[in-house]
């Protein structure tokens, strides 16, 4: 099996209103990989997510998962549903039932399942996003970290291979985001491809293995997040690099070089101890 | 809060209802809808004056609702909220028919007053109904009982998709309403073209809105059927609860009990 879960090729697509929002995108999600989808507003990134969970089919180009071409018959769209799972960025658009323990068995009793495996579903996801002790809570009794979890529990009860997730650390406060950031990487570590649009380029720096920036409904760079992001180009798209990389570039420009001593910091405490590590080095004599 | 705010999460509570684990929530939904219509039926088939033949009808409620351990205060306060609507159907009805029905001592009381206790008694009865149904039942079960009762699916998942739409549009209303009043400055009379902006602008964001839920369920799976949380079967005990309702529905129809124990009290006691 290849290394590539979802495969865009040559993917364009236009709006009903004419609007080009993909245009001849080629790209690859790799297998049990964090991949971070970068981009400004408007470069492509939602219409990209919603072709790969079938939502929108494609104007020209093909999709492919697993190396076979999505399929697009009634069958086939629940098939790659119940493998590619997508949570979006407001869970007011995605929770509608009364109960957390309702909505999140939306989707396996869509994949016509008994009774008894629902429920064992519905419990586990719950247990893996830290929810289970709110099941038969009211949806809108919940705060907004806590809606977000149910979205993504009602994607993990239908156990796919692929998490989408549009802008997931939006609107939350840093616990929300390390909790989520935790809950995410439980899910990494269980197997689970996860793929997220951010605009929280620290946050990609730091989580991702791999990272897509896009621009003008194409990709304009691929590659690990230490390689791509610091490119002249990207920088401008993206309007910025990531903090760590600048502060990285500055202390080098101060003659504090942790690249040139094998260090690559992607995060805060990682910066830390990197710089820790040099400076005491240099101090020895 | 906000009494549109108020009015949603009611709404959800009474679905909330719907996931009890009582004898009541345990029948099989189709019987549930058949005894609710025939009981319907039932109470609306007496004629305008009707009030003694509608009181032994209360006994449904009442057994349902302490059966299905259904919160009282929360039923009556939903039923009151009707009351405003029936009382301004029925307001006419005391000016228009004068004539003298029933006479208790030196009151004379008109045929309109009893049409109008009528009226009520009936709403009340209907509406509780309908009510309970959907409390121990819950509305997507309800649509799926009626889709295998025969109505056409297309009608079932319209039913549903308003159902949900309802919801969509409340939360919007309350939005729309709360940013009005926050920029209307304690001043009520802002005009026609102002609300029929609003109107306007909320029929948009619920469109919008409702385009984004379904999205999202279409990447669930959602391939234009709805699932209920049960599984039904009809068992024994479902059958026995449809003819028994059943036939105490048209025994009361029929043999008018309220009449027969009043007889009986008359003449055992002369």
């Amino acid at each position: 099996m290849s290394d590539a879960i979802i495969r865009l090729e040559n993917v364009s697509y236009r709006y009903p209103d004419g609007t080009a929002a993909l245009t001849d995108c080629s790209l690859t999600i790799n297998r049990n990989k964090r991949t971070a989808v970068l981009g400004a507003n408007g470069a492509g990134k939602t219409t990209m997510f919603l072709h790969l969970n079938g939502i929108l089919q494609p104007s020209s180009g093909r999709l492919f998962r697993d190396d076979i071409p999505f399929e697009y018959s009634r069958t086939g769209l629940r098939k790659l549903r119940s493998k590619v799972g997508m949570v979006f960025q407001n869970p007011d658009s995605q929770l509608f039932s009364a109960s957390v323990q309702e909505d999140v068995s939306f989707g396996p009793m869509n994949l016509g399942l008994d009774t008894t495996t629902i429920r064992r579903r519905v419990a586990e996801a719950l247990g893996a996003v830290a929810m289970a002790g709110l099941a038969d809570k009211p949806v809108h009794n919940l705060s907004y970290g806590q809606k977000k979890r149910v979205c993504i529990a009602g994607v993990l009860a239908m156990e796919p291979e692929v998490i989408i997730l549009d802008e997931p650390m939006a609107g939350l406060d840093a616990a929300m985001q390390e909790e989520l950031t935790a809950v995410l990487e439980r899910l990494h570590a269980g197997g689970i491809t996860i793929v997220i649009a951010t605009h929280d380029l620290d946050f990609a720096y730091g989580w991702a293995d791999q990272a897509l920036v896009m621009q003008s409904g194409g990709l304009l760079a691929h590659g690990t997040p230490e390689d791509i992001l610091l490119r002249p180009e990207v920088g401008n798209a993206l309007g910025t690099i990531p903090q760590i990389a600048e502060i990285i570039h500055s202390l080098s420009l101060l003659g504090i070089d942790l690249r040139g001593n094998g260090y690559l910091p992607r995060t805060r405490n990682e910066l830390v101890a990197a710089i820790a590590a040099v400076t005491t080095r240099e101090d020895t004599p | 809060m906000n009494a549109i705010t108020t009015a949603v999460i009611d709404l959800k509570q009474l679905e909330l209802f719907a996931q009890g684990d009582t004898q009541v929530h345990g029948r099989d939904a189709r019987v549930k809808v058949l005894v609710t219509l025939f009981f319907i039926l039932s109470v609306i088939s007496y004629h305008r004056y009707e009030i003694n033949g509608l009181l032994p009808f209360t006994l449904f409620p009442i057994i349902m609702v302490c059966r299905a351990e259904l919160p009282i205060p929360y039923l009556a306060r939903k039923m009151l909220l009707i009351c405003p609507f029936i009382l301004l159907i029925g307001a006419f009805n005391p000016l228009l028919d004068r004539s003298t029905l029933w006479q208790v001592g030196s009151i004379e009381i008109s045929g309109g007053c009893i049409s109008l206790l009528s009226l009520l008694l009936r709403s009340f009865l209907t509406i509780g109904a309908a009510l309970i149904l959907v409390a121990t039942t819950g509305f997507t079960t309800i649509c799926q009982a009626l889709e295998r009762l025969g109505m056409p699916e297309v009608f079932t998942v319209q039913l549903l998709f308003l159902h949900r739409y309802l919801f969509v549009l409340a939360e919007e209303a309350e939005r729309a309403s709360r940013a009005r009043e926050l920029r209307s400055c304690g001043s009520t009379g802002r005009g026609i073209g102002s609300f029929g902006s609003l109107t306007g602008h909320l029929l948009l964001r619920t469109w919008q809105r409702a385009e984004r839920i379904h999205t999202t369920m279409l990447s669930r799976g959602f391939t234009g059927q709805f699932h209920g949380q049960r599984r039904e079967r009809f068992s024994h005990a479902d059958l026995t609860f449809l003819i028994s309702w059943s036939v105490t529905f048209l025994l009361m129809r029929t043999m008018e009990p309220a009449t027969l124990l009043g007889s009986f009290i008359t003449g055992a006691f002369p």
